[in-house]
């Protein structure tokens, strides 16, 4: 790393820890502007890096919300018993309790969903170009119709999150500084793993599967390995966003194929793909717009946005980052 | 689920409902998704924007229904009407994504759905609305089945629409233009093809179908302008199941998919209407994955 | 590969975020905070309430606004866009609070936003003050800043059931002989509709014949109907907002599908007597509010005079939804409790709003402990030569109930 780009991360680092300080009463939205970086990054390893685009990654970030939910439910009450009264039981739970049932509960919902992206990898990687796109998106439409009708996990009614205890202020702080530091330790990981062989092997599975695999690469297991870190984080990023949001039901909340699911592409594209930076800068760039459309612009806010990415795809079709590497190219010498 | 199934067996009368009400669903889907298959196939533009233009279309049939126009006459103006739309839609933005990858087509018409539903939302307010055919219903073994004219009517469209399409392609000279374009555009090109001209076509075409949809949709089941996605992602998974540039075979598996929901829906559930749907799907896609497996290996 | 133009748009990103902060209250406004459906999926229903909501305000304002302490304030509504989804509401609340440095709050609309704003406002003390999240278990957590206008779901339909009981025991039947159809849509709110329905069903020992959940963006529900029309229970019962009940009273003429019993909720914002006309005669709509009730308070005048009124500024109400009243009703709450609480600080706003006490045009306000309404009644109504005419509960009834209903002629 040279002293520039150390100087420049330790400045960003500096202001992702201040900025719950500095502007207190804008932490919940710093906090899902944390949850959005997560969504480019994630998608960006295989959309970006392996050429697999999917639609689909939105399944990971339900499966975490819901995972983290039912064990921190679980660990206190009989969830059928809860789920049964539709959500009329009041819940209370210990400061101890509710700690050791989010830790516990964060921790299932990163691993539960790298399990279910292993067990799929075999089914939905033989498919390809936009078959794997929309393979990848009826699993998640499937997950989130199934949720749905599940009674067990309360189905249509949700399930009201346990409330953080602490005054008003702390929540949004601890929240706020959980999801920036799992989007920093994704970072950091994809950081070193794109400098490892691991990069290298992704790109030759976009670049030419066939012939990577003719050269002796084992693509299925490469693919899995992508897919599950994908997973693993959008696990952590759902089971921190639903407790942030405090109550969580399967369409809207937990897998909007159709909202979240298109913002981690339109992200990712917006600042440019195969990028170590794009997914983050598209990230800022979309998040910020978003906002600013939702409170100036309100009635029209979905026109500014829709108009913005058509003009996005048109004209800068290499995202910003590409588009600067183009202009300026000794920058990112 | 067993209650269902017991109906069933013991009046085998109501099978024959739910395959009246699916084709007829299907029909509706088939029209939708065979515009997304060409403009698929030809362009390889994916247009997610499809259910949206349904919706406006639906919504053009509204206008012309409240100045007296019958919606069923008003699809042929609403199509016009859409064909110019599709026009200035490729020449605005279209043009720019053509034979790019997947992605940024899917992007650049995400941004025009939700660009697309909140105009609608403003200029027609977001009341969830209906158009009326006037038609009554058609009553089939002494009043045990039934069926609305309009759906027969829309059954009827669908293959008229689609068999015009099929000739279209087949015997025009400009048919013969947009099935060479799919083929190879650059050969086309050579052989002095205006591709553009092609490609504007097509997506006019599709709008044109589109609108006609949604005036039937109107006259079938409800408008708003938040609801054109669940048409959108059926033509999605229709078009995806059937393959692409395979255009019967759309139709079929729009058919198909409007019984598929009808059963589900019956024996087990509203809830698991939807599932079903994407699940057969899955089930599809997998199916010929394995198929190509096996010849990729007899290659070998 | 890091410009320092990172750092820029860093910055530049966290100054624009900034700006809202800035106060946007003049000096004597008083401003309530909604997050609500402009967008999505309700966003017909979220128009009904913001009608509701600035046409008290409007009213309010023009008679010199509301009294606090001596002094006069007009009141105004901060809005934001839910885009129909519990996962927006709580963020937005948190902005409302924290950023625009609301006070106090309004509902969004339904059970699921609500379920997702109340833990917020719990959180900061800010009382709410909701006219549109009916489902009970908003009112089974202990929250003390939650006030609900309305009357809870459960009693959406159970008097239904209850009515078909009566009718049949008049026509010398059991009421345990009757056999119930029904669908409810997959939210909050309508499966505690569904609830209330299957504690009065089991009461009476009815059989559910057909009990389906639609999914929220299936606009066809004609597998349901094939059942229902294979089965023939005696009552049909549908709740799925203004989208449910306009498929479901379309579909069932469509299919020729009847019942002695018919009923639906959302009827009126679902248009059905303008869009359907004769084929929705003799469907039973529950409602929360009828303008034909004699309920009056100084500011509307009567029920009917809010309708009229009402009607005057939006002549696309033929029949005003009650999802607009409770609205309003919602506004007369906060300036009644502003008017008694004589100064403009939220923890005495909460006392003073659990005390409220008030006649209003949208019935009597008395919140029991948990903060739901019980000072007034829902009430049935029939459609009745395209009109909304109510006929139970007997106390409030205008003319009996048509049974059993004739099915629509073609």
């Amino acid at each position: 790393m040279s002293r520039r780009s150390a100087l420049l991360h330790l400045a960003l680092a500096a202001a992702g820890i201040a900025a719950p300080f500095v502007f207190p009463a804008h932490t919940v939205q710093f906090a899902v502007f944390w949850v959005f970086v997560l969504f480019a990054l994630t998608w960006d390893i295989m959309g970006g890096h392996m050429g697999y685009n999917s639609l689909g990654n939105i399944l990971f970030f339900g499966l975490g919300m819901y995972i983290c939910a039912l064990v921190q439910i679980g660990l206190v009450y009989d969830i059928a018993e809860y789920t049964a009264a539709n959500g009329a039981v009041h819940i209370d739970f210990t400061d101890a309790q509710y700690f050791h049932g989010l830790a516990l509960g964060v921790a299932a919902a990163a691993l539960g969903p790298v399990l279910v992206a292993a067990a799929l990898s075999w089914i939905v990687f033989g498919l390809r170009g936009p078959y794997f796109a929309i393979g990848t998106l009826g699993v998640a439409i499937a997950a989130a119709e199934l949720t749905n009708a599940w009674d067990y996990v309360g189905g249509g009614q949700g399930i009201a999150m346990p409330v953080f205890p602490g005054g008003p202020g702390m929540r949004e702080r601890f929240f706020y500084a959980a999801c920036m530091a799992a989007a920093v330790a994704c970072y950091l990981f994809l950081r070193w793993l794109y400098g490892t062989r691991f990069r290298l092997a992704i790109n030759a599975i976009r670049d030419d599967e066939d012939k990577a695999e003719a050269l002796g690469l084992h693509t299925g297991r490469y693919k899995m390995v992508a897919w599950s870190i994908s997973a693993f984080f959008l696990g952590i990023a759902g089971a921190l966003f639903g407790n942030m949001t405090g109550f969580i039901e399967p369409l809207e909340t937990a897998y909007p194929t159709l909202t979240f699911g298109i913002f981690m592409v339109a992200m990712t594209l917006l600042g440019g793909k195969g990028m170590l930076w794009g997914p983050v800068v598209g990230a800022a760039v979309f998040y910020t717009l978003r906002e600013l459309t939702w409170t100036y612009l309100l009635g029209w806010q979905y026109i500014a946005l829709g108009v913005l990415i058509i003009v996005n795809v048109v004209y800068f079709q290499q995202g910003i980052l590409g588009w600067l590497r183009a202009r300026r190219p000794q920058w990112f010498a | 689920m067993w209650d269902s199934l017991q109906i069933l067996a013991a009046a085998p009368i109501f099978n024959v409902q739910l395959w009246l009400n699916g084709l007829s669903v299907g029909a509706v889907f088939a029209l939708v998704a065979y515009g997304l298959a060409l403009v698929w196939g030809v362009t390889g533009v994916k247009n997610l924007a499809q259910g949206d233009l349904v919706m406006l279309g639906g919504y053009l049939g509204l206008e012309a229904a409240r100045h007296g126009v019958h919606p069923i006459v008003a699809i042929v103006p609403v199509a016009a009407l859409m064909f110019l739309l599709g026009w200035a839609l490729y020449v605005l933005m279209i043009r720019r994504v053509i034979q790019l990858d997947l992605f940024t087509s899917l992007l650049a018409t995400f941004g025009l759905a939700i660009t697309l539903q909140q105009a609608l939302n403003l200029a027609f307010g977001p009341d969830v609305r209906t158009l009326k055919s006037g038609f009554g219903r058609l009553e089939l073994f002494d009043g045990t089945i039934d069926i609305t004219w309009i759906r027969v009517i829309a059954f009827g469209l669908c293959i008229v629409v689609a068999g015009a399409m099929v000739l279209f392609l087949r015997k025009s000279r400009l048919g013969q233009a947009i099935r060479a374009t799919a083929q190879d555009p650059r050969a086309a090109r050579v052989l002095g093809v205006d591709t553009d001209l092609v490609y504007a076509l097509t997506f006019a075409i599709n709008a044109a179908v589109c609108g006609a949809a949604g005036v039937i949709v109107g006259m079938i089941w409800v408008l708003q302008p938040f609801y054109g996605i669940a048409y959108s992602v059926r033509a999605f998974v229709i078009v995806t199941a059937a393959g692409l540039g395979n255009l019967p075979a759309v139709i079929l598996a729009a058919l198909g998919l409007g019984v598929a929901e009808q059963y589900s829906g019956f024996v087990l559930g509203a809830q698991f209407q939807q599932a079903t749907v994407v699940g057969l799907l899955l089930v599809i896609l997998v199916w010929r994955q394995a198929l190509l497996r096996r010849q990729r290996l007899a290659l070998q | 590969m890091r410009p320092a133009h990172f750092r820029m748009a860093a910055l530049a990103a966290a100054l624009s975020l900034a700006a809202p902060a800035a106060s946007l209250a003049a000096e004597n406004t008083i401003v309530l905070g909604s997050a609500i459906s402009i967008t999505g999926k309700y966003s017909q229903e979220g128009k009904n309430a913001r009608d509701g909501y600035d046409f008290a305000v409007k009213k309010i304002n023009d008679m010199g606004g509301v009294k606090v302490g001596g002094k006069s304030y007009k009141l105004e509504i901060k809005y934001y866009d839910d885009e129909s989804t519990p996962a927006r509401t709580a963020q937005l609340l948190e902005r409302l609070i924290n950023q625009d440095g609301v006070k106090f709050v309004l509902g969004p609309y339904g059970s699921g936003p609500t379920k997702a704003a109340a833990p917020v406002t719990e959180k900061y003390k800010i009382p709410m003050v909701e006219a549109e999240g009916a489902s009970r278990s908003l009112f089974t957590q202990g929250y003390r800043y939650l006030f609900a206008a309305l009357s809870t779901s459960e009693q959406y339909l159970a008097p239904v059931v209850d009515l078909a009981a009566e009718l049949a025991k008049k026509d010398g039947k059991k009421p345990g002989s009757l056999k119930i159809g029904m669908a409810f849509e997959n939210d909050p709110f309508s499966l505690d509709v569904r609830d209330g329905v299957v504690a009065a069903a089991k009461k009476y020992g009815m059989k559910i014949a057909v009990d389906d959940k639609m999914p929220r963006d299936l606009s066809d529900i004609s597998a349901t109907l094939t059942k229902i029309k294979a089965l023939k229970p005696d009552v049909i019962l549908f709740s799925g907002h203004t989208k449910g009940a306009t498929t479901a009273a379309r579909q069932m003429k469509e299919m020729g599908v009847s019942a002695p019993i018919v009923a639906l909720t959302h009827c009126e914002s679902a248009k059905l007597t303008e869009q359907f006309g004769a084929e929705a005669e003799g469907i039973l709509c529950p409602t929360q509010w009828a303008e034909t009730l004699k309920y009056q308070d100084r500011l509307f005048g009567t029920a009917m005079d809010y309708n009229k009124a009402m009607q005057a500024a939006h002549p696309e109400y033929k029949q005003v939804p009650y999802q607009v009243a409770q609205a309003s009703a919602a506004i007369e709450i906060w300036a009644d409790a502003f008017t008694r609480a004589k100064k403009l600080d939220p923890q005495v706003l909460r006392d003073v709003l659990a005390k409220t006490d008030l006649d209003t045009f949208y019935g009597h306000i008395k919140f029991d402990k948990s903060g739901k309404n019980i000072g007034k009644p829902m009430v049935l109504r029939q459609i009745q030569n395209a009109k909304y005419v109510v006929v139970a509960p007997t106390k409030y009834a205008a003319e009996p109930v048509v049974y059993p209903r004739k099915p629509p002629q073609d």
